[in-house]
């Protein structure tokens, strides 16, 4: 049943032995509905067992398998092989994240921008849970549906050349997680969140390359999000100067 | 080697494991956690789980419903007291995780949302569209970061924890990213691994899926419980054992075979209503239904197809605008990975492994037998799924069982007596590492882990499926025997520190060999039909015999000693399981 | 030993919008704005000639007329329709409209702004006198 065979130039980079990546080639009969990460996995199982990358799921939900497939972020469970054009893949780790090992990259700035954010529901007054759920009707659902779908495979991160140029830019997926929670009708912490949305930086960093929508296997369009912030803050902005709304906490502080 | 000290230490990052890290966070701030996960949070495979979880909040429900379809469903091996606090609390849980900002469906008026799913009387599983799973574990976890007590270690592979004195006193784990083992002392330890589905070759479950935290707590002497329970889910994607989850037949989706033909009425399933009639037909319970795809193929009217037999599952009357409210992710993986879209087409489905119903044996507080080690989720075993998990009750035993595990194991904490001697946990953890560079120093002269993984597979699957029988299973038992004595021998292919996979591969294979063969003994012991064991050798349930959980006990060097233990049977006595026309 | 020894790679500071089709574009329409910068103080220095009087008013004129400068205008509209087309396409996102459930669909967001467009160069046509 094999359909095609071939090679995948994949970067490695050993640090216990490797002074800087190199690429290593290696032919793979691959089937007829293989994505890329089959053919990853053949890879680890009949010619390479020192080859590491991560993965779980096979269903583009876990969003541990981002990785550079020729040249654009992509899941590797989710890239069918018959997709792409040439007989030769190239395969390397996220763009803009440190390299660990192999296809594995540094998460950790991530994972410490996305608790920055304040990503949970923040209420003035709590509700206990004996009176049961909040309200909050399919529209009001709808519209921050959109920003929950994000699994945090970081290809938003490895298109974004903002990120690429100055790393302290807290990002895509971040701010739409920010965004995601603005917009929820249950919560109250938008001003809160201020501080870091709208700080150097935040969502002021972002030039609008929409890069990271045109990448994101979610179709979360962080983009848009960061627009809408934009156009918020902007709008709140006026606000205060004209005295039609207080200072955010921040300032009062 | 390094020491970390915490309070409470928590294997698993998934469902269960955030549940009880916030739980432990709410009840006492004061208390130290480690979270240990291998794999980043919101990677664990929680985030794979897609129709929804049960809990009882519509008007025309009630919770005796609830308990009565769990234990049905179960073929009355839950524990019954547990089934009722689990019921009981199961709607708190639910609206908690609403607070928190879960995105659950809604109804028009703004209230949740609720479904059908397969075996319940009446619709009562929260969804998030079709990705409830991944909202949950998504709200759990970002809710996990506005709790300083919480310390996360991140892609920390847990190989053994550390018992001395008789009681849980922490465990070892190895940091991924440098290949460093550090032992973390905690008063109370917390297991939450999830499931084992990765022994099978054709599953639901993801890489991660490896039995871990069973093996551990198998190794360190607590016995797991009812471990022959293997849960078929009968509609997966062939070639790649992607779910569509029951959710799609519990907005009406129907199973017919290759001449068109609804045959679950041949299987005391009926009649075949055109609407989707409650504990009939594609809404039985998940035992039945994969059960009938075998009897299907024996009577050859399966459709054949370059992934093996299938039937189809038909979605086209639902209607393109429901389906991509409902069930938009079903669409794009069925258009994904067979290449049919449900709107227009019939996607082709087969029975996948997807479950444990079996696991790490703990009371109705989480705890197990060897004092201050609880366990939780899907690893462990309390029990509330017997003989067949109830599709959807799984997430709501992650936040019901998982909280109870957090709260609990707080409170041991707190009174716990001072750690013996720290020298003691040390040299415990020595022997730990030791079984790790141990691999390193092998020499080249056993199979390849790959092959060996392989073999596990086709054991598990020749011996251990669907229908089963004394010598499937015997030869299962002498296979596994075989390949754990090879085990012995494995070496490593590489022997570098920094993010080795390879290593982590090698140990999961171990830690996965000895789950299976607790399985396969706990089954080959069964002799009688229940639920989801099938004995083609055994046709009936024995209540006289086995109405009892069977417990596997570990043998380091030979077969695991099985024992029984009594059902709690509260006010349900066991009865016929009746579905279809007849409910 | 186990001192984990991260690989950075750098991008280019100079050139890293050379590596992609899409970071290119993006570029160039930023670059355009540079044009539309440019027209800007054209209009200024027009201004300037009208204060300055009839004299400097008609030279200013006369100067438009050149070939380079007519080359050069041509260019900035060629820039701006650049700018205002992939500035449209994109406005669906920063401004989303919603209805219920549903969100308006993106072209009639843009087909407003287009509709806003060419509004007000009617309107400006009008006072110029063309209409
Ligand atoms: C595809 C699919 C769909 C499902 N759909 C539903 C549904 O609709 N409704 C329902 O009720 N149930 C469903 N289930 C079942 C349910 O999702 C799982 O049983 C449940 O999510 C398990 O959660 P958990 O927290 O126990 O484990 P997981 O979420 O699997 O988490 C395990 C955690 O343990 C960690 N871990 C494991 N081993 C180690 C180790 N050695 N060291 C350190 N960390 C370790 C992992 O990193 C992970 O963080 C579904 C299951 C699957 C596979
Ligand atoms: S739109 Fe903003 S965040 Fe997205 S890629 Fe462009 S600069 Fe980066
Ligand atoms: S926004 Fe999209 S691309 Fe970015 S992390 Fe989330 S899912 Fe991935
Ligand atoms: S393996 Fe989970 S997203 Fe690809």
């Amino acid at each position: 049943m094999t359909y095609r065979t071939i090679e995948l130039e994949i970067l490695r980079y050993q640090p216990e032995t490797d002074t800087e990546p190199r690429f290593q080639e290696y032919c793979v009969p691959c089937e007829e509905d293989w994505v890329v990460l089959d053919a990853v996995n053949y890879v680890k199982d009949h010619l390479d067992s020192t080859l590491s990358y991560r993965w779980s799921c096979h269903m583009a939900v876990c969003g541990s398998c981002g990785m550079m497939i020729d040249g654009e972020p992509k899941l590797a469970c989710k890239t069918f092989v018959r997709d792409l054009p040439a007989r030769k893949i190239r395969i390397e780790p996220l763009a803009n994240f440190p390299i660990e090992r192999d296809l594995v990259v540094g998460m950790d700035d991530f994972m410490e921008k996305l608790q920055r954010v304040k990503p949970y529901i923040i209420r003035d007054q709590q509700r206990p849970l004996a009176d049961g759920e909040y309200l909050q009707t399919p529209a009001q659902l709808a519209k921050f549906k959109q920003y929950t779908l994000c699994i945090n495979c970081c290809c938003c991160y490895a298109a974004c050349p903002e990120y690429a140029l100055r790393s302290e830019f807290i990002g895509p997926a971040a701010l739409a997680l920010a965004h995601r929670y603005n917009q929820d009708s249950r919560d109250h912490g938008a001003r809160e969140r201020e501080d870091i949305v709208a700080s150097d930086e935040g969502i002021w960093d972002c030039s609008f390359a929409d890069a990271c929508s045109q990448v994101c296997p979610k179709h979360v369009d962080p983009a848009g999000a960061i627009q809408q912030m934009k156009v918020g803050a902007t709008v709140s902005w006026y606000q205060e100067r004209l005295g039609l709304r207080k200072k955010t906490g921040a300032e009062n502080k | 080697m390094d020491v970390i000290e915490t309070d409470i230490a928590i294997i698993g990052a998934g469902g269960a494991g955030l549940r009880a890290a916030i739980a432990v966070a709410e009840s006492d701030p004061q208390l130290k956690v480690a979270l240990i996960s291998k794999v980043y949070p919101m990677r664990s495979h929680t985030v794979a789980a897609e129709g929804g979880a049960a809990g009882v909040i519509k008007q025309n429900d009630s919770l005796g419903f609830h308990f009565h379809d769990t234990v049905s469903g179960g073929d009355w091996l839950c524990d019954q007291d547990a089934v009722e606090l689990f019921v009981n609390q199961a709607p708190l849980e639910l609206t908690q995780l609403e607070h928190w900002g879960c995105p659950w469906s809604r109804e028009p008026d703004g209230h949740v949302a609720v479904r059908s799913f397969g075996g319940m009387k009446i619709e009562r599983t929260w969804f998030a569209a079709d990705k409830s799973g991944f909202h949950i574990l998504h709200t759990l976890f970002q809710t996990s970061l506005q709790y300083p007590s919480i310390s996360r270690f991140d892609e920390y592979y847990s190989t053994d924890l550390v018992v001395e004195d008789g009681r849980c006193q922490g465990l070892v784990a190895m940091e991924m990213r440098t290949g460093l083992l550090r032992m973390f002392r905690a008063k109370a330890v917390i297991i939450a691994t999830g499931g084992a589905g990765w022994m099978f070759p054709f599953t639901t479950n993801g890489a991660i899926k490896t039995a871990d935290g069973m093996a551990m707590a198998y190794r360190a002497g607590v016995p797991l419980k009812d471990m022959e329970f293997v849960q078929y889910h009968p509609t997966g994607l062939p070639g790649t054992g992607i779910l569509l989850t029951e959710g799609c037949r519990g907005e009406g989706g129907i199973l017919v075979n290759k001449d068109g033909y609804r045959y679950l009425q041949d299987y005391e399933l009926g009649p075949p209503d055109p609407w989707p009639r409650k504990k009939a037909m594609e809404l039985g319970p998940r035992d039945r239904l994969s059960q009938a795809f075998w009897h299907e193929q024996q009577k050859g009217r399966t459709v054949s197809t370059r992934w093996g037999e299938v039937v189809h599952l038909d979605l086209r009357h639902l209607g393109e605008a429901k389906i991509n409210e409902r069930l938009p992710m079903i669409r794009d993986l069925a258009t994904s990975y067979v290449g049919a879209d449900p709107v227009h087409e019939l996607v082709p489905v087969r029975p996948v492994v997807h479950y444990m119903m079996g696991g790490i044996h703990t009371d109705i507080d989480a705890a197990t037998p060897v004092p201050g080690l609880y366990a939780a989720g899907e690893c462990a075993c309390v029990s509330i799924n017997g003989a067949n998990r109830l599709g959807s009750n799984s997430l709501t035993e992650l936040l019901v069982f998982g909280g109870r595990a957090g709260r609990h194991a707080a409170q041991y904490a707190r009174e716990a007596r001072p750690s013996v001697d720290g020298s003691l946990l040390l040299k415990r953890a020595e022997t730990a590492r030791k079984r790790v560079t141990d691999l390193f120093l092998r020499e080249d002269q056993g199979k390849r882990i790959a092959l060996l993984r392989k073999a596990l597979n086709d054991a598990m699957e020749d011996g251990a499926g669907i229908y089963r029988s004394e010598e499937s299973l015997k030869k299962s038992c002498d296979e596994l025997a075989e390949l754990r004595r090879c085990y012995g021998r494995v070496h490593l292919e590489d022997k570098s520190n920094v993010f080795n996979t390879h290593l982590i591969y090698t140990l999961e294979v171990g830690s996965m060999l000895e789950a299976a063969h607790a399985i396969a003994h706990s089954a080959l012991q069964r002799k009688e039909s229940r639920g989801s064991h099938q004995r083609l050798d055994f046709a009936n349930r024995d209540d006289e015999r086995y109405l009892k959980h069977s417990l596997a006990y570990y043998n380091a060097d030979g077969d695991p000693r099985i024992d029984y233990l009594d059902v709690t049977i509260t006010k349900s006595p066991p009865g016929k399981r009746v579905y279809g026309g007849d409910v | 030993m186990n001192q984990p020894r991260p690989y950075v790679r750098e991008p280019s500071r100079t050139t890293w919008y050379l590596t992609h089709r899409r970071y290119m574009q993006h570029m160039a329409q930023e670059l355009t704005s540079v044009f539309i910068g440019a027209y800007a103080l054209l209009m200024l220095w027009g201004l300037r000639a009208l204060a300055a009087g009839e004299e400097s008013w008609q030279t200013f004129l006369a100067s438009l007329g050149s070939p380079l400068a007519l080359l050069l205008q041509w260019l900035v509209l060629a820039a701006t329709l650049y700018h205002t087309v992939s500035w449209f396409a994109v406005t669906p996102k920063a401004m989303p409209v919603q209805l219920g459930e549903r969100f308006v669909p993106g072209f009639l967001i843009a087909g407003a702004h287009y509709l806003a467009w060419i509004v007000a160069s009617l309107i400006i046509l009008y006072f110029a006198g063309v209409l």
